[in-house]
């Protein structure tokens, strides 16, 4: 487990990478991985049970993540190679053609890490959940968790996994809604509005954890560890966690237009001086 | 094997032949897990989940969920076997089966009822059509529509050995029994009668249809070949170009579109290798209707005299 100043330090090379990697093949989705970059250092660095190596598909006696808002991969990828899964110099190929670093997480091309593809909305609680269900008949103690996006629960099918978690008492799943408030056409209040999510996740029977500090590493490693402690208790745990979309470069912070856009030279060269190299090094 | 030598012992549904299946894999592959989206009797999976009540997961009706939840059993090592009707098998959940289950590379068993016209009365709605083309476009699917009980069980046993995902499709009505003492094969054609003036190849319970179309055939002086292709995915290439090269004239009979099914297959693997007058006995580009199965296979052009005109109008082409 490594201490906080070490992951603080993994954090801003992690957005760096994700900026850099959105940049040079100028495509990708750099503002929900930029707010969601200190759930994955938390959650690689220090919550989760895992063997990045040898990477076995079936995760036995290990933690397993799913992502559902498969979009947010630059920052997946950053954080897997950065702690162990593969090469940092392969997060050079991202997107690019004959890569194993797929626009969206795939597991097609074979890349250490990587479990479910996710891309197309809504379907990652429901694989979380086929997961959960085969540790718990196998015994397994450990731990399944699950990302996914706000906007992504206008997806009916999550409210069917949510549902179906909570009637079967599947209290062995952490899901972290990235709770950002933005997607692709604006806000989610004026795209379609969730109403009040705590309640709803309440009705529906799960332990809920709201984490207003989205965006403090030590808030988010206390809250994941929290969820954790809550487990077993009969009831699937979910963490509403607030985050900044764009957060840590101060033109893409907070709005909308940054979900799937890439800077251009000049904003590259603004953001590259707001996320100075770290000792970690660049890929 | 002759013609005459293919009698049915009887009628029992092939989604009996599922839940007999299911059931004996229970018993041996403890990987093997089930689920249903509250059609567990329909599918006759109700055997298989008072046996083994902790490897079945009753979802409710929530099919997109249903498949997830098996991409996430197969990702940690289950061989989970999804069952409804095939209409919700494959139109409703065509995205997750896609993502989550085809392109993610698992390893779940895709079982389907009530497919086609003959699950009769409740209509158009629930007689899916379509679900063999949209199945066999999905790389990596394996795609296998048998034809009576014994090969439905035959092939739910098999499936569980196979890696990858499989697209399984099975019926509703009773229908005669006549592969009891024959192998089946994932990939393989079963050859059931040779012929010399044309192949028949059918699927699903177009099989019988055509094996009783044979028989009104030989007894007007036409020798009819008779393939059973359960397996339109992989295709199997070598037993459709033997038996092409020696009649030179085939009939597809399937209870599906014409547009995606076995037909197209067969026709596609045709036009490239061995070119030859070919008729489809299918549907044509239309929806069902409400009516009892032999009522509806006669009316849309799937009855033996559909399969017998077929046979008669090929050889006509051929000469």
């Amino acid at each position: 487990m490594a201490d906080i100043s070490k992951l603080t330090e993994l954090a801003q090379q992690v957005r760096r990478d994700i900026v850099r990697m959105v940049y040079n093949v100028q495509s990708g989705h750099p503002g929900g991985s930029l707010g969601c970059t200190e759930f994955f250092v938390a959650l690689y660095g220090n919550v989760l049970k895992h063997s990045p190596k040898p990477f076995k598909m079936e995760g036995k006696n290990q933690d397993l993540f799913f992502l559902s808002n498969g979009h947010i991969s630059p920052v997946w990828y950053s954080v897997l190679a950065r702690t162990g899964y593969f090469p940092v110099t392969e997060l050079n190929t991202f997107r690019k053609l004959n890569t194993r670093l797929q626009g969206h997480p795939a597991t097609h091309e074979g890349l250490p890490g990587i479990r479910i593809a996710s891309g197309s909305l809504g379907q990652g609680m429901s694989v979380a959940i086929g997961a959960a269900l085969a540790k718990r008949l196998d015994g397994d103690k450990r731990t399944v968790f699950c990302l996914t996006g706000d906007g992504e629960l206008q997806e009916g099918q999550c409210w069917e996994a949510i549902m179906f978690a909570a009637h079967n008492k599947v209290d062995n799943l952490v899901v972290t809604v990235d709770w950002n408030g933005q997607q692709i056409d604006g806000s989610n209040e004026h795209v379609l509005s969730l109403g009040n999510l705590p309640a709803k996740w309440k009705a529906f029977g799960w332990d809920v954890l709201v984490l207003n500090e989205g965006n403090n590493l030590e808030a988010v490693i206390a809250m994941l560890r929290k969820a954790r402690r809550r487990c077993g208790k009969g009831k699937p745990v979910v963490i509403l966690m607030k985050t900044e979309m764009g957060y840590g470069v101060d033109f893409m912070q907070g709005t909308h237009k940054w979900h799937g856009k890439s800077p251009n030279q000049e904003q590259f060269d603004s953001a590259m001086k707001q996320l100075p190299q770290t000792t970690l090094g660049d890929y | 094997m002759k013609l005459d030598n293919i009698i049915s012992s009887g009628t029992k549904a092939t989604r009996d032949g599922f839940g007999a299946g299911l059931l004996e894999l229970g018993h041996t592959n403890p990987k093997v897990v089930g689920l249903t989206a509250d059609l567990m009797e329909s599918l006759q999976m109700q055997h298989f989940q008072k046996e083994f009540p902790d490897r079945f997961f009753q979802v409710g009706i929530a099919e997109a969920n249903m498949m997830g939840i098996a991409a996430g059993l197969a990702t940690a090592g289950k061989i989970p076997f999804t069952g409804t009707f095939a209409n919700f098998s494959t139109g409703r959940v065509y995205d997750q089966i896609r993502q989550s289950i085809a392109y993610s590379d698992k390893n779940v068993k895709i079982c389907a009822s009530h497919a086609g016209l003959t699950l009769g009365e409740d209509g158009a709605t629930h007689q899916i059509l379509e679900d063999i083309g949209m199945m066999r476009m999905l790389p990596g699917m394996t795609v296998i529509n048998p034809c009576d009980f014994a090969q439905t069980k035959a092939a739910t046993i098999a499936i569980a050995e196979h890696h990858g995902p499989v697209y399984l499709r099975f019926g509703r009505p009773a229908w005669p029994m006549f592969t009891d003492n024959l192998k089946f094969v994932i990939g393989k054609a079963l050859h059931l009668a040779s012929g010399k003036d044309v192949t028949i190849f059918a699927t699903g319970h177009l099989v019988w249809t055509s094996i009783e179309a044979a028989k009104a055939l030989a007894a007007e002086g036409i020798s009819c070949e008779v393939i059973n292709i359960h397996t339109i995915k992989p295709l199997d290439e070598e037993a459709i170009l033997d038996s092409v090269s020696k009649t030179r004239a085939v009939v597809v009979a399937e209870e599906h579109q014409r547009n995606g099914g076995l037909g197209d297959a067969i026709a596609n693997l045709l036009v490239h290798k061995m070119p030859v007058p070919m008729e489809y006995v299918g549907v044509k580009d239309s929806f069902g209707e409400s009516g009892k199965p032999s009522e509806l296979l006669d009316k849309y052009g799937l009855g033996k005299n559909d399969v017998i005109w077929a046979v008669k109008d090929v050889i006509d082409r051929k000469k």
